[in-house]
């Protein structure tokens, strides 16, 4: 027993509970705080946007989302986005889905090379691969279209839907395959009727972090996109002349499907991580 | 079939990853190398002669060296917090994971709403009674302003991806380690620094390594923030390829990114060994 539990220990674990308490208050307020601000940003008029000084509370008003969603190119941008994102999100899910399955159920020569791949991908700066790829594609056709951008949000993606399906099938027990395989079934069917069905909600989980991934990106949106711009490209390029309120609008635009798709993934977000570090 | 099958589901993730991943790497760094059909360090030059260069490179490593720092810091405490709450567990989790999934331009502009003339903390300074009318806090008299704006909007966002991996390297170690240490008398803190932290090694290798790279290619919260006020090497990069259409140069930055992303991934690596035989 320490010295401080024999002089008052009631006193000390009152007082460290205060402590404790308000440490956490202060942490869920500065992650929380910062959001509603802008909230009450984008539900306020454009008048009182720029008027001074600000209420903390919004008026709902839905004059700057009006401007904002009747803005020229918006729709567009918002469309655009949604489309790479669910592009982005197909290419993760095929082609990293069968990746992970395989580290997950297989030793085989070579494995640990293609293991070093993925990882190495986290390495690297990959937005900057849109420099040459931009080139690339004016070569193939794919400059400035859906598909192309989805391309480089898939190698943004792709590393995080492996690892992701790798701990997902890796906690899928190989007794339950092989009792399918001495039942008849094949191995495609076993993995159809068996497997499928107990990771159908962390794919979809890995999806939707696919989802995200491309919904958020930035610098290669603004570097590969020039007439289907995306959501993030086009508020980046508007942002020096475009009025406070539509900043502010397209920002809560951007962050409110965030909201929903981490809530939706956040039984998941730790199968990243916890076996990927090793 | 059975030996070719593991092969054949790894040929479509590999394949992509090669022409998506490998090619480009390749072909910017022979970007950075050609001018006009020929070999030559000529981009480099001119990159490194432009005014803006030296200023775009110091404070790209100055805004890692400020920010990633505080959010080792902070992400231990939100983890700690996490890992020894009994009750509403996975509600603090989710809030501090709700900046993972906004992205750096939506940061931004949050930190904006903030910062910006007519913005909160003008207004709240005001009510407050500290300064008679607004102040422009983002304009280039006040780069440090600017600078503070950055910090905080990139600590913001981007502590949650560095708590959710520690609380995933956390989960991972054996609770008897603590406990013997504990029944030889170490106070919380000794437990926390001699026990918790080595054994979280591998997970802080992981969450620094990714950390310092996304400090690197900081872009679109110092545009939303600072404008061109406060030039950074991903900003000049997007400049040099999208306004002055030049390559070469652009491809020359992106070098200088992706050869201190490595150089720091290399010393991140050597710096948090384990061996082999020390893990768990």
């Amino acid at each position: 027993m320490s010295a401080a539990d024999t002089v008052a220990p009631d006193a000390v674990r009152q007082s460290g509970r205060w402590v404790f308490a308000t440490g956490v208050a202060l942490l869920v307020l500065w992650v929380l705080v910062p959001i509603w601000l802008l909230m009450v940003n984008a539900l306020s008029s454009p008048a009182e946007v720029t008027a001074f000084p600000k209420s903390l509370i919004p008026s709902f008003d839905t004059g700057s989302m009006a401007f904002f969603f009747g803005f020229g190119g918006v729709l567009d941008a918002l469309w655009n986005s949604v489309q790479v994102a669910a592009v982005t999100m197909i290419l993760a899910i095929g082609l990293g889905a069968p990746a992970g399955y395989a580290l997950s159920r297989f030793d085989f020569p070579g494995k640990e090379a293609f293991r070093f791949l993925v990882i190495m991908t986290r390495a690297f700066p990959l937005p900057l691969l849109a420099l040459p790829l931009a080139v690339m594609f004016i070569r193939t056709g794919l400059d400035d279209t859906i598909l192309g951008l989805a391309l480089v949000h898939a190698t943004l993606a792709l590393p995080f839907a492996v690892l992701i399906t790798f701990s997902l099938f890796s906690g899928i027990p190989v007794e339950l395959e092989e009792a399918a395989w001495s039942l008849g079934c094949n191995r495609v069917q076993a993995f159809r009727k068996v497997v499928l069905p107990l990771a159908a909600p962390g794919i979809a989980a890995s999806a939707v972090f696919a989802f995200v991934i491309s919904w958020n990106e930035v610098f290669a949106a603004a570097v590969l996109t020039i007439q289907n711009k995306t959501l993030t490209a086009f508020l980046l390029q508007s942002l020096d002349v475009s009025p406070l309120h539509l900043k502010f609008a397209g920002g809560a635009v951007l962050v409110i499907p965030a909201l929903l798709f981490i809530f939706a993934v956040r039984k998941y977000l730790f199968a990243m991580w916890g076996i990927a570090n090793r | 079939m059975p030996r070719a099958l593991p092969y054949l589901l790894l040929l479509p993730a590999t394949l992509f990853l090669g022409v998506f991943f490998l090619y480009p790497f390749l072909q910017v760094a022979a970007d950075s190398a050609l001018r006009g059909g020929e070999w030559t360090l000529d981009n480099y030059r001119r990159m490194a002669s432009h005014w803006k260069f030296s200023t775009a490179f110091w404070n790209t490593l100055l805004l890692a060296a400020l920010v990633v720092p505080i959010q080792l810091a902070m992400a231990l405490t939100m983890a700690s917090v996490v890992t020894k709450l009994e009750a509403g567990r996975s509600t603090l989790l989710y809030i501090f994971a709700i900046p993972l999934g906004i992205s750096d331009l939506a940061a931004g502009l949050i930190w904006l709403a903030i910062f910006e003339q007519s913005g909160f903390l003008n207004s709240i300074l005001t009510t407050l009674g500290v300064i008679d009318q607004p102040v422009l806090f983002l304009s280039y008299q006040n780069t440090w302003v600017i600078l503070l704006a950055i910090v905080l909007a990139e600590v913001w966002r981007a502590t949650a991806i560095m708590m959710v991996i520690i609380v995933a390297g956390m989960g991972l170690i054996p609770k008897e380690y603590g406990e013997a240490a504990e029944v030889f008398g170490a106070s919380r803190w000794q437990r926390f620094t001699r026990v918790t932290l080595p054994m979280l090694k591998p997970s802080l290798q992981t969450a620094l390594i990714l950390r310092v790279i996304l400090a690197f290619e900081v872009f679109a919260v110092v545009v939303a923030l600072g404008g061109t006020q406060f030039p950074v090497l991903m900003g000049e990069t997007y400049h040099w390829q999208f306004t002055m259409q030049d390559r070469g140069v652009a491809a020359a930055f992106a070098m200088v990114i992706l050869g201190i992303s490595v150089a720091f991934t290399l010393v991140i690596l050597r710096l948090l060994h384990v061996p082999k035989e020390a893990r768990v």
